[in-house]
């Protein structure tokens, strides 16, 4: 019963946080409403038992990703109008994309063939249970291929980022810390010993 | 628990009893923790003044009792806060500038759910306790980096965007040198990471083989916690006092308490994780009759006195040599020593 309220309580927050994300009308607090949202799905997760996968999705996109999207919007100076300049023209396609969407969960959800009838209640897990170590177990064993394949197309998407922003201007000054370790004093500075001059 | 049942009924007494329970456990945890904070920042005076030949404060005392003078400097600076005015600036965003020392303190206290004192002695002794800490000190930056754009200062703004890159930067540093205690432990719970290191005193102790891994994750705490010498988000010479320039009274306290809390917290999970929690260092008479809480808030303590001693010992780093350090040489060494590890536990050298 307590995890019946907590569902609705973790719900009825997700689902405002989720409208505010596309109603606000301050670019920084829609990504912060999204971060709220992230939080509360990460909390209906937990409910499922999924806690790593929870713990995960706080770690990875609450932690780093939205971090990261708020420092680009906060920077942004966005002009509301013009934004908002063709909002009637393009209603009606948006709308029947809205629909369609609508259209597709309904049958996702309540239909005949995929409905939640055909889902059988999982048993609840004993306590000891880790759902970390079946996952690691799966993704190392059972799906290590399809695991190494992602990681690869990864690594692909990182190099290409970098590669894409990095750039080399030979006229900057810049400093090689590895050289500046390997300095010793009597490369730089030489004593030279002289004789005091006499006072006149 | 009995009462509770006559009370409420058979359905609700066990949960108003498991909810009671809980929020009298957590005063237990927080209340100390605040206490540990204030004389954290004694302490600090203190230590760094004695470093630098001075006394430090001296002069407040309880009761006009000269013997204790100083000891009442911290409940006087509190006072002093709380009776002070909070500005609001023109043009600050008012919900979001009163947000932001909320959301800063909220992961350092959520984060003391999972640490286990005592064999027994924890809150919650979740499955994932390692990836819960990192899930929620991830979310300490949101505080700093709302309280910087919602204050309209050019000063707040490029210090709260100088912390969060730095922020995020060592945590993926701080997240390997994790991964290695949980190659070596094999579990993710920090009771079951503490009694992986049972055995031979502190030879036991994480910090031998992975003391690389210790290394990193205790100077990736430093950076974190935007402590000296990684504190540019503050960098009094350069933008005045960073993200906090324009908060004042309660509101700036609590972004005091909040790093201290934070700092208390890295300690406390370097202490847990690399230095055996509450294990006493050796296995016979004198040491195994104290208390382990005793022995945990010795590291913890010690610990502190690093971070304190780094204070005052090293020159604040430049920025550029703050990425570098975090991304060049923190990140590579955790990956080349995981796979050392990695190794090593496959061979009968293994003896962790």
């Amino acid at each position: 019963m307590f995890q019946t309220f907590l569902f609705y309580f973790f719900s009825a927050i997700l689902l405002f946080a989720a409208l505010r994300v596309i109603t606000a009308r301050n670019p920084v607090h829609s990504a912060l409403f999204l971060v709220l949202a992230f939080f509360t799905s990460a909390g209906i997760w937990l409910l499922l038992e999924a806690e790593f996968l929870a713990i995960t999705l706080v770690l990875v996109y609450v932690g780093a990703v939205m971090v990261l999207f708020l420092f680009v919007v906060m920077m942004l100076d966005i002009n509301l109008d013009r934004l908002r300049e063709g909002f009637w023209n393009w209603f009606p396609l948006g709308a029947a994309i809205a629909i369609v969407m609508v259209i597709e969960m309904a049958l996702v959800l309540g239909g005949r063939y995929f409905g939640l009838a055909d889902m059988p209640v999982p048993e609840a897990r004993p306590a000891g249970y880790s759902n970390t170590k079946e996952l690691g177990r799966l993704v190392y064993t059972e799906y290590v291929y399809p695991f190494e394949i992602a990681a690869v197309i990864l690594l692909v998407a990182i190099v290409a980022a970098i590669a894409l922003t990095l750039r080399r201007r030979r006229d900057t000054r810049h400093q090689d810390p590895a050289k500046q370790v390997l300095v010793r004093a009597r490369d730089r500075v030489r004593l030279i010993p002289m004789p005091p001059e006499p006072k006149e | 628990m009995e009462i509770f049942q006559t009370v409420f009924g058979p359905d609700w007494g066990p949960m108003i009893f498991t909810l009671v329970k809980t929020l009298v456990l957590i005063v237990v945890i927080v209340a100390p923790l605040m206490v540990g904070v204030a004389y954290l920042t004694l302490a600090e005076r203190k230590i760094i003044g004695y470093m630098q030949v001075r006394i430090g404060p001296n002069r407040v005392t309880f009761f006009g009792i000269p013997w204790l003078g100083g000891w009442a400097q911290p409940i006087a600076d509190g006072l002093k806060l709380m009776m002070k005015e909070i500005v609001i600036p023109s043009g600050a965003n008012k919900f979001l500038f009163v947000l932001a020392p909320v959301l800063t303190i909220m992961p350092a206290m959520a984060a003391w759910a999972v640490v286990p004192f005592q064999p027994e002695m924890v809150l919650a002794n979740v499955d994932a306790g390692l990836l819960y800490i990192m899930a929620i000190t991830s979310m300490g930056v949101y505080g700093v980096v709302v309280a910087g754009w919602a204050s309209n200062s050019k000063y707040a703004f490029i210090g709260s965007l100088r912390s969060a890159a730095q922020i995020v930067s060592y945590e993926i540093a701080m997240g390997f040198a994790l991964v290695g205690v949980l190659m070596a432990s094999q579990t993710l719970n920090l009771s079951g990471i503490v009694k992986a290191q049972i055995g031979a005193g502190f030879l036991s102790w994480f910090f031998i083989p992975l003391f690389p891994l210790f290394l990193v994750y205790l100077i990736s705490g430093v950076a974190e916690t935007n402590r000296a010498p990684f504190d540019v988000a503050e960098g009094e010479s350069e933008i005045v006092a960073g993200f906090h320039v324009e908060y004042s009274g309660m509101a700036f306290a609590v972004f005091f308490l909040a790093e201290y809390a934070n700092m208390i917290l890295i300690a406390t999970m370097t202490s847990i994780m690399f230095l055996g929690g509450w294990l006493p260092p050796f296995n016979f008479a004198p040491f195994t009759l104290i208390p382990g809480i005793f022995w945990l808030l010795g590291k913890v303590a010690f610990v502190l006195f690093l971070f304190l001693w780094f204070r005052a010992t090293f020159p604040r780093y430049r920025y550029d040599q703050i990425m570098r350090l975090g991304w060049k040489v923190f990140i590579p060494v955790t990956l080349i020593w995981i796979v050392v590890v990695g190794g090593w536990m496959q061979t009968r050298l293994w003896v962790w």
